[in-house]
This record gives C-alpha cells, sequence and structure tokens, in this order.
C-alpha cells in the first residue's frame, strides 16, 4: 500500500495544512505537536486519503481542523469509539484519534480501555496537559493532588491517574510516553506508534501556557531534563542524568538508583520491551519530583505486544462465515425454513 | 364415550406457569405449528420482569396468549377460550382473562400445599378441588406423575425429566386441535441433537401427551380450526425482532453498502443484536459496544466510512445516546437508530410493552434537531418499516428513527414474505473526485438538500466534520449568527421536504368521510382494527388511519382529518401522538390511553368508539 516512490513522499507536511486558521493560545504545546505530526505523516508510506483524524472535544481536539486529511471533530469523549466504528468497517484506513486528559480519561474513560483491550488498530495521541483548558482552568484527572485551580480553591483531593499504568491495565498493546518540547523523539516515537499493529497509545506532556503554565518544566527544561527524565530503549541499560552517571538497576521486582561509578551498564536493568511485568514497574516510575527521592520519569516505547486486533478477528469471522454457509442468500433468508403456501 | 370435534372460527389459549416451566418454548411451538396449519394468527408472550423470579410465586408467571383462526387474526384476542396453567400463580394471574364458560387445564402437582401458599390462597383453600371454578370447564391433569411414568427407566434424573412437563402440555393441545407433531419433532431434535437422550425424552413426553387426549377421555371435544383465508401467496410465521433485523440486511443488500449494527443489550431489543450476529455471511459487522454511547458512536463512525449503520436500544438507552444523535443530526450522515420500546421512565418496566417515547424520538435533543421518524405497525410490518427508514436515512442524508416495541418485538404472525426483487430499490450517493483545482463542499445539497455522502479513501475529497455549527456548503466552523439561523432552518426543511418521497396517508378501512375518524400508530394497528371492523358492521360511522411516518407526517394528512367530526388517537402512553396532532393542525383530536403495560383490548377500544360514533 505503500506510495513512497524511490522515497519521495507522495505528499509532504505542506500538503497537511488546512486553510483554516490554528486557534490555539500562543505558545501552546500543541503547536509543536501539531507540526511534528505534520512533519511525520507524509514519512509513513500513507496514501493521504487513506488518513483519518478523528478527536472528542478540548483545546486539542481541534487537532482535525488543521489537518488536510479526512477527519471529525466529534463529541467529548466518544473519539475512541467513533474510531472504533470507523477502523471495524475500513479496516485499510490509517486511524488517528486526538484526545486530552480530560477527553480520554475522564468523560470518555470507558470507551478509552475497551478500545485498549480490543486492541483495534489506531493510533491515539493522548495530550495530557493535566488541566481543563477549553474550559478555562478546572482540574483535570491528572491534576495533582492539592491542585488549586477554579473549581478546586481549597486544592483537589481527587486522587489522579497515572495513565499509562491505567493504559497497560486495560491490555493496552502499545504503551509510549513523549512530550511536546522533544520533537526529535516525539517524531520517533509516533512513527513507532503507526508501525504497531494494534491499539498504539501515546501519552504526550503538553503544556498549557494559559492554565497549567510549567507543569511539565522540570522534564522539558535544560537545566532538569537530564536527571528528572529516563529515555528508554529496546534493548538498552536504563541511563539517565547529564553525565549520563546514573543507571537503574532491578533486584527481584524492586528498582534501585545507582550510580555508574558503582556498576557496570551490563548489571543495569535492560529495557525490554516485550516484558509486561517490567513494563508495569516502569509506569510505576511516577513520583511527583516536588517530593523528596525519586525515579526520573520515563520516555519512550515501555511496551510493545504483537496481539491480533479486533478488526481483523472480525474479518476472519465473516469470511469463515462465507466459507461454511456460502454468501448471504437474502431470498433464502426471507424464506426460512418453514413455509406455507396460500392459495387464490 | 365419543368424541365430538367442535368447528370454530377461531380460538385463543393462554399458556401460563412458572418462568421456569418452558412455556415460551409451548407457546413458540404451537405459533410454528399453527402458522404451518394455514391459521391467521396473532400471540402475545408476557415475561416477569426477572430471569428466574421465585418459583411459584405471582412475580415469576409467565405467560403466552395466542388467538388464531380461519379468519383474518389482527390481536392476540381480549380474552381467552382455553386457559392453560402449570400451577396455583399462573391460575390465579390470569383467571380473569378467561371468557365465562372457558376451558381450564390444570397441572395438580402444580395446587399442592407449598404451591398454595406461594400463590398466596387462604389456608386450605384449593380453587380446582372447592368447586369456585364451576363458572369454567376444568380438566385436571397431573402432568408430572404422567411425564415421570412415560420416561420411567430412561435414565434421566427427577429434574431433567421434569423438564419435559411443557411437552406433556403441548402434546395435548395439539391433540384437542388436531395438530400434527412434526414441526415441534424437528425443532426438538435441532435444538438437543447433541443429546440423543433429551431427544427421546422430549418426543416420548410429547407424544404421550398426545395419546393421553386420545385415551384418557378427559377431554371430549376436540377442536377444529381450519386454515384461514388470508391473501393467497407464500408465508412463513415472524416475530418483529426478527423482521427488523431481516429489514436490515435487505436494505443493506439492495443498497449494495455493508451493515454495521453497534448494540448494547438491553430488553426488549437485544434479539436484533442476536439475530444480526447470526448472519456474517451477509457481511454483517455487528459490534457489542462497552456502553449505548459507545454503541451509537461507533456506528457514526462506520457511517462516516461508508457502512449502513445501524443502533438498537430502548427508552433508556436511547436517552444516554442523546448527545450522539445530535451529532449524526450535525454532520448529516445516515444512520438508523431504533428503539423497542418499552415502559418507562427510568427503567420502568423493561419486560411490558408502551408507546412513551415517540416525543423522546421526535423533539428529545438538545438545540433545534429534527429527525425523521418512522413506526411499525406489526410484527411482519417490521421488516418494511425499518428497510423505509434505511432508504431515508440513505437517500436523504440523516439519522432516521425506527420506532418498535416490546408488544412488536416478541408478538408473532403469518408473514407474507417478499421476494428481494420486489423490494424498493435504494440508492446511496457517493461523492466523487473532483476535477484538479476544484474545491469540495462537503455541505453542498441536492435537491432533497441531501449533501453526499464522502467517505474516508477518495482522493481530493479529504474534509473535515464534527459537531460545531457549519458554515453553509464548506462546513467549516462558523459562529455566524445568519448562518446558525440559517442552517437551523435548513436542516428542519431538509426533514419537512421528505414528506414530498412519502406516500400520502391512506385510509386502513372505513368511508372516507363521517363521523369519527380513528388515528392511531405503532402496535396498535391490530387492536384498532379489529375494533373499527366491529363499529363499521354495528353501523357506526367511523373510520381507522394509521401512521407510519410520524416526522415529516404526510402531506394530506391534515386534510384528512378534516373529513370526520372528531377524531381520536388511542396510545399505549399518556397522550403524544395527540399532541403533535393537536400542535401542528389544531385539531380537537381526543385521546384515548392505556398505560398499564399491555396492549389494548378490541372490546375496550370498540366500547370508546361507540360513545364517540
Ligand atoms: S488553553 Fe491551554 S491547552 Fe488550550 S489552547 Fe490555550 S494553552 Fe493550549
Amino acid at each position: 500500500m505503500s506510495t513512497v516512490v524511490n522515497d519521495i513522499p507522495a505528499f509532504t507536511a505542506k500538503d497537511l495544512v488546512t486553510d483554516q486558521e490554528v486557534r490555539w493560545c500562543p505558545g501552546c504545546g500543541d503547536y509543536s505537536i501539531l507540526k511534528q505530526v505534520q512533519t511525520v505523516i507524509p514519512e509513513l508510506g500513507l496514501k493521504r486519503e487513506e488518513i483519518v483524524f478523528i478527536s472528542g472535544i478540548g483545546c486539542s481536539s481541534r487537532f482535525p481542523y488543521y489537518m488536510e486529511t479526512y477527519g471529525m471533530h466529534s463529541i467529548h469523549g466518544r473519539a475512541t469509539a467513533i474510531a472504533s466504528g470507523l477502523k471495524i468497517t475500513r479496516p485499510e484506513l490509517s486511524v488517528w484519534i486526538i484526545t486530552g486528559d480530560g477527553d480520554s480519561l475522564s468523560i470518555g474513560g470507558n470507551h478509552f480501555i475497551h478500545l485498549l483491550r480490543r486492541n483495534i488498530d489506531v493510533n491515539i495521541l493522548l495530550f495530557n496537559n493535566e488541566i481543563y483548558g477549553l474550559t478555562k482552568g478546572q482540574y483535570s484527572p491528572t491534576s495533582e493532588l492539592g491542585k488549586v485551580t477554579k473549581s478546586t480553591p481549597m486544592g483537589s483531593v481527587d486522587h489522579p491517574f497515572n495513565p499509562l499504568a491505567l493504559v497497560l491495565g486495560a491490555e493496552g498493546t502499545f504503551v509510549a510516553r513523549s512530550m511536546d518540547r522533544d520533537p526529535i523523539h516525539l517524531r520517533t516515537v509516533l512513527k513507532r506508534a503507526n508501525a504497531h499493529k494494534g491499539a498504539s497509545l501515546v501519552e504526550i506532556y503538553q503544556n498549557c501556557n494559559v492554565f497549567n503554565d510549567g507543569a511539565f518544566e522540570v522534564f522539558t527544561e535544560k537545566s532538569s531534563k537530564a536527571d528528572e527524565t529516563l529515555f528508554i530503549e529496546h534493548g538498552q541499560p536504563l541511563v539517565f542524568g547529564a553525565q549520563k552517571d546514573k543507571g537503574i538497576l532491578i533486584d527481584g521486582f524492586t528498582p534501585r538508583v545507582v550510580s555508574m561509578n558503582d556498576v557496570s551498564a551490563n548489571d543495569l536493568w535492560i529495557h525490554d520491551e516485550t516484558d509486561r511485568v517490567k513494563a508495569g514497574i516502569l509506569t510505576r516510575f511516577f513520583d511527583d519530583p516536588k517530593n523528596g527521592p525519586h525515579f526520573p520519569r520515563p520516555f519512550g516505547v515501555f511496551y510493545a505486544e504483537d496481539r491480533f486486533t479486533y478488526e481483523t478477528a472480525l474479518k476472519k469471522q465473516l469470511e469463515d462465515a462465507i466459507t461454511a454457509k456460502g454468501a448471504g442468500d437474502l431470498d433464502a433468508l426471507l424464506r426460512g425454513s418453514n413455509t406455507w403456501q396460500v392459495k387464490g | 364415550m365419543e368424541n365430538t370435534t367442535l368447528h370454530a372460527t377461531e380460538a385463543t389459549i393462554l399458556f401460563a406457569g412458572d418462568s421456569g416451566d418452558g412455556i415460551q418454548l409451548a407457546g413458540d411451538q404451537f405459533t410454528n405449528t399453527t402458522a404451518l396449519h394455514g391459521n391467521d394468527l396473532s400471540t402475545f408472550p408476557n415475561f416477569p420482569a426477572e430471569i428466574r423470579a421465585p418459583q411459584g410465586t405471582l412475580a415469576g408467571v409467565s405467560g403466552f396468549q395466542i388467538k388464531f383462526g380461519s379468519t383474518e387474526i389482527y390481536t392476540p384476542g381480549d380474552h381467552c377460550d382455553m386457559l392453560v396453567v402449570m400451577n396455583a400463580a399462573a391460575l390465579k394471574a390470569n383467571l380473569k382473562q378467561l371468557k365465562a364458560g372457558g376451558i381450564i387445564i390444570a397441572n395438580t402437582e402444580g395446587f399442592d400445599p407449598k404451591n398454595l401458599r406461594l400463590a398466596k390462597y387462604p389456608d386450605g383453600v384449593n380453587p380446582i378441588e372447592d368447586g369456585s371454578l364451576d363458572a369454567f370447564r376444568l380438566f385436571k391433569i397431573d402432568v408430572t406423575k404422567m411425564t415421570k411414568a412415560t420416561l420411567d427407566g430412561s435414565g434421566l434424573g427427577t429434574k431433567e425429566i421434569d423438564r419435559t412437563k411443557n411437552m406433556f402440555v403441548l402434546g395435548f393441545i395439539y391433540w384437542i386441535y388436531n395438530r400434527s407433531l412434526e414441526t415441534t419433532i424437528k425443532f426438538i431434535e435441532q435444538k438437543f441433537g447433541k443429546r440423543p437422550e433429551i431427544v427421546d425424552a422430549n418426543v416420548k413426553t410429547l407424544k404421550a401427551g398426545y395419546h393421553y387426549g386420545e385415551t384418557s377421555e378427559t377431554f371430549m371435544q376436540r377442536v377444529e380450526v381450519k386454515a384461514a383465508q388470508i391473501a393467497p401467496g407464500n408465508y412463513r410465521n415472524i416475530n418483529g425482532n426478527p423482521a427488523t433485523a431481516y429489514g436490515l440486511i435487505a436494505a443493506a443488500q439492495k443498497s449494495g453498502l455493508p451493515l454495521f449494527l453497534g448494540s448494547y443489550p438491553i430488553t426488549p431489543a437485544s434479539d436484533i443484536l442476536h439475530e444480526l450476529s447470526r448472519h456474517k455471511n451477509f457481511g454483517v459487522r455487528t459490534f457489542q459496544a462497552e456502553d449505548e454511547i459507545a454503541a451509537i458512536t461507533s456506528a457514526i463512525g462506520a457511517a462516516f466510512g461508508g457502512s449502513l449503520a445501524i443502533t438498537t436500544s430502548s427508552g433508556p438507552g436511547i436517552a444516554l445516546k442523546t448527545e450522539a444523535i445530535g451529532l449524526a443530526i450535525m454532520l448529516e450522515l445516515p444512520l438508523v437508530i431504533i428503539n423497542v420500546q418499552r415502559g418507562g421512565p427510568s427503567t420502568g418496566l423493561p419486560t411490558k410493552t408502551e408507546q412513551a417515547d415517540l416525543l423522546q424520538a421526535v423533539y428529545g435533543r438538545n438545540g433545534e434537531a429534527p429527525l425523521p421518524v418512522i413506526a411499525a405497525q406489526s410484527p411482519g410490518d417490521c421488516f418494511y418499516a425499518v428497510y423505509e427508514a434505511c432508504r431515508i436515512a440513505i437517500e436523504h442524508s440523516t439519522p432516521v428513527f425506527f420506532l418498535s416495541d416490546g408488544y412488536l418485538a416478541n408478538g408473532a404472525e403469518p408473514w407474507q414474505y417478499p421476494v428481494s426483487a420486489d423490494l424498493k430499490p435504494i440508492k446511496a450517493v457517493f461523492a466523487e473526485a473532483l476535477p484538479e483545482g476544484e474545491k469540495f463542499l462537503p455541505y453542498k445539497r441536492d435537491e432533497k438538500l441531501a449533501r453526499k455522502w464522502a467517505v474516508p479513501g477518495v482522493k481530493g475529497l479529504e474534509h473535515r466534520i464534527g459537531g460545531l455549527e457549519k458554515e453553509h456548503e464548506t462546513g467549516n466552523i462558523s459562529y455566524d449568527p445568519d448562518n446558525h439561523e440559517f442552517m437551523v432552518k435548513l436542516r428542519a426543511e431538509k426533514v419537512e421536504r421528505i414528506a414530498d418521497y412519502i406516500p400520502d396517508q391512506q385510509i386502513d378501512q372505513g368511508p372516507s368521510k363521517g363521523k369519527l375518524l380513528v388515528i392511531g400508530w405503532g402496535s396498535t394497528y391490530g387492536a384498532i382494527k379489529t375494533a373499527v371492523k366491529a363499529a363499521l358492521e354495528a353501523g357506526h360511522s367511523v373510520a381507522h388511519a394509521h401512521i407510519r411516518y410520524m416526522n415529516p407526517f404526510p402531506k394530506n394528512l391534515g386534510e384528512l382529518m378534516k373529513q370526520y367530526d372528531y377524531v381520536l388517537v388511542p396510545e399505549m402512553n399518556n397522550g403524544q401522538l395527540v399532541r403533535m396532532l393537536r400542535d401542528k393542525y389544531l385539531v380537537p383530536a381526543e385521546g384515548f390511553n392505556k398505560i398499564k403495560g399491555i396492549p389494548f383490548t378490541s372490546t375496550e377500544l370498540l366500547e370508546k368508539i361507540k360513545t364517540l360514533a
């Protein structure tokens, strides 16, 4: 199905820009994500007319209006369910879901987890800004405990979700995290997500500079990024720090931060994307950096599993039914097996 | 004593027992056999709300009523000629249904002290022993004993033997009405094929029941109901839910579109999901979604992709789908929303029938959100009505409501099934690739005001749609005040214009001018038809019109009503169609309402008609 002729894509990032004025606040992290998506898509060997972007409601959900592909800006929380129906009936399409932390984890939580367990082959880009932007600044299901917002003047008493732990718990087959401020990493992860056959979930830390500015600062700012983040790669040891001087070791099921002066790289935890249990431990590297000693926050592909997709299994049932019973005969169906004749 | 045979033009039997007694199965079997015998018929299964309500109690009584005849039958009968009861609770719950002098067939074991107590008869009172049923003809049979004797030495356990009781009773009823056992034997063989000992037991018991009639001298009179003189043609027996499923498959086949159903199980609509999931060889994709919202939104996704997309539910589920229906109206995509209505509000009466979701279908959304609404009038008509709903959805690019109800869904009638070639064609119009440089306008409309279906995969038609207000033609987001008002009116006009593409309202029977017009919709058809027929025969000036197109109404409806002095609108709700008629046409239509979870009887309708005509 590749349309790449002599490695020259059939269309460019420019062809993906629509005539609609982009309406996000200046400085919003969404701009960068849009740019990376538009950059990556032409490199994927897809036909533009077979790409569909579906979103729910929220700032990020405006996204499809800015993509010159097929698209639907739907209703709050339902993009996942709409995309499911589309992909099940049109498996050849490349379906992308754009959603936010409120859209997917709050109002659309149910569809979100069910899509994951069904492993429908779509790419879900979850723009996590830990706030409700479009409705002007209420706390979200990923906002930290104690968060003071318009709807929580005394601080939020809602314990937040750990989105990737939720995804893994919901039987997700591709679990990844990236950020708006690291274009190269984001593009790499997007490519991996697209290559994965099954439901690919990419959580993207996205700065809402109006209502939650700096929520991910420690992970994105140069001064702290190296010490607070852990970029994981399949087959590579878990090493981090400005001088690559720290590593993670796993003792049974207990991870530990160690100094590279004390261990050799071979003794470190070697990241294995296919190891579900260890991926689970990695998703638990989720401590609030403000609260004392903690693990760095991992970015990259946590887990990737090759599992049959819902739509291929269903398609096979349809084919099997035809093999077993023959293509449907409408008149035979209407007649049924017990008929009688009334003579005039 | 000699057996005598009574000749009757029609008969009504009510089978009743515990929900675990196999009453529905016996009823279904009697229906199929009766249909094949050539009788016209109508059935009314009546389930308890709980799957297994406490045994022997009034709450646990399950009933199945069938009226059949050598003449045309439109209702399952107001009262029955024969009441078959498996226990005391079944008698107590249904005795009022029995005609004076009617026959009671009672399973004596179901009248032991325990069952009498559970049915709340006072201590020491046993209705089948104390003469209190003297006004009826009572026949007592110890079904349990007979069944045990029949299967003595079969090696089956008491529980399994007990389960064949319904077959004994069925066999006995077959004997009374002189019916062949063949269909039921075939059914037993198919159902229990994997367990020959069970097939054997059931067939044996069925035959034992039949022979019991012959030999016991319990029952002196057999009844002969000859085949009906109905319109010549090929018939089968059908229930409303399978007819709906077949209508959907037919519409998909005739339009050349793949069929997609997004559904979440709910009583009494689930059987449509079950039926469709059996026909994957027609390319049908059924998706049991995680909830009602996903059921409809997955269907919207499928519609966007070019499928004939359907969602099925009942009242409470429809309420959950409301926001998504609004989205489908904005997207102007074909979608059929099926509501098999049940008693409401809230969870209401899940297993009982009602017509109380009409206003919900026509008006129940935020914003100005009109859509077409079609209602079926009989089990077999579910096929044609849902087919028409699909046609309108596809050809007018709009979501369409299809209304059925619990009574149609589970009720059965002989159905003169159509030949596929005779079905109205359905034409889906897809947007095609444009010449280079030309801009695609997703909301450009044709003379029906429908927009073209632009399906992903076509080069050059890339476009975005969504729930925000659309700019005329371009479909871009628009907050322009004038555009919004224009679009609201355009969407309303689009639905109104469907009236140009549907048939005029017909008078079902009665004079085209007169004193009284009875207007019904949905499953009240049979009861109204029977009542109006009787009133006409008695010389009253009355006619009957039954509306299928609930929105928009047929164009001549207003004129039609003006031809009569009075308009009476019987409905199984607190007055919904009557409001719409009064609102739109300013006619002093009068409602006649029944909100009991059970259909109208033709007798009560006739009484009412007589007061007005
Ligand atoms: S409110 Fe926040 S998330 Fe929304 S567009 Fe503005 S900066 Fe971006």
